[in-house]
């Protein structure tokens, strides 16, 4: 399992190379890579400043990786979240999963996203040519979290 | 007896303050006590402090308004969160 928060960008074939080369059998590999988008509420974005809680960001993603794990077979987990400042269509946010079987790694994959969304301490301000805004949390990404605990 | 305090996102900018070190009264306070004593210091506090969305962690471990704080540990103060 690998956590990274950094400033940097990152090469998304060399992560599917690690995983690739890490996992003990992997039959599936799902990976998940967040762009950061160009508009919000109809203004353009000019950039975008992510904000965290160094420590327990590492420890809420682990918890998040560890809680997946628990429940689908899976072999290597790979999560990187970008912070500072950051420019339209730059990445953003990797998850990466790799298991013998691709509906293990899909439904992983996406647990963790929704979990990361909904838990990590993560901000993100949005600038635009008229000022700048803390994001708010949004009820879509609630709900898709709230969706897992249904399936017991 | 000591405790260390974060500040995150838009409540750090509310109250204009990111880390502080404070001494509390000893007995066992809850964090509902530090608001209520952080939330005297002024409008912008009190505002920031009392808002419904506000999220807090005692040692990087998300808690409740009534969660006993102990010598040395460290809170944090925070709105909903917003990565990926």
């Amino acid at each position: 399992m690998t956590v990274k928060i950094q400033r940097q960008d990152f090469d998304l074939s060399a992560e599917y190379e690690a995983l690739r080369r890490d996992s003990r059998s992997p039959g599936a590999i799902v990976t998940f890579t967040g762009l950061v988008r160009d508009t919000s509420k109809h203004q353009l974005i000019t950039a975008m400043e992510l904000e965290h809680y160094p420590g327990m960001t590492e420890k809420s993603l682990s918890a998040i990786i560890d809680d997946a794990r628990a429940r689908w077979d899976v072999d290597q987990v790979s999560v990187i979240h970008r912070i500072g400042r950051l420019l339209p269509d730059e990445q953003i946010v990797f998850v990466g999963v790799s298991s013998s079987h691709r509906a293990a790694a899909f439904s992983a994959c996406e647990f963790i996203m929704d979990f990361l969304k909904t838990r990590a301490p993560f901000w993100k301000k949005e600038f635009t040519e008229q000022g700048s805004y803390w994001v708010d949390a949004k009820d879509s990404d609630r709900d898709a979290a709230d969706r897992w605990s249904d399936q017991g | 007896m000591l405790v260390e305090i974060w500040y995150f996102a838009r409540i750090k900018e509310a109250v204009d303050c990111e880390h502080e070190k404070l001494e509390l009264p000893d007995g066992n306070p809850t964090v509902r006590d530090l608001v209520d004593i952080l939330s005297q210091r002024g409008e912008n506090w009190r505002k920031a402090l009392s808002d419904e969305n506000l999220l807090v962690a005692v040692n990087q471990t998300v808690a409740s308004m009534q969660t006993t704080i102990a010598e040395g540990d460290e809170i944090a103060f925070f709105p909903p969160v917003t990565g990926g």
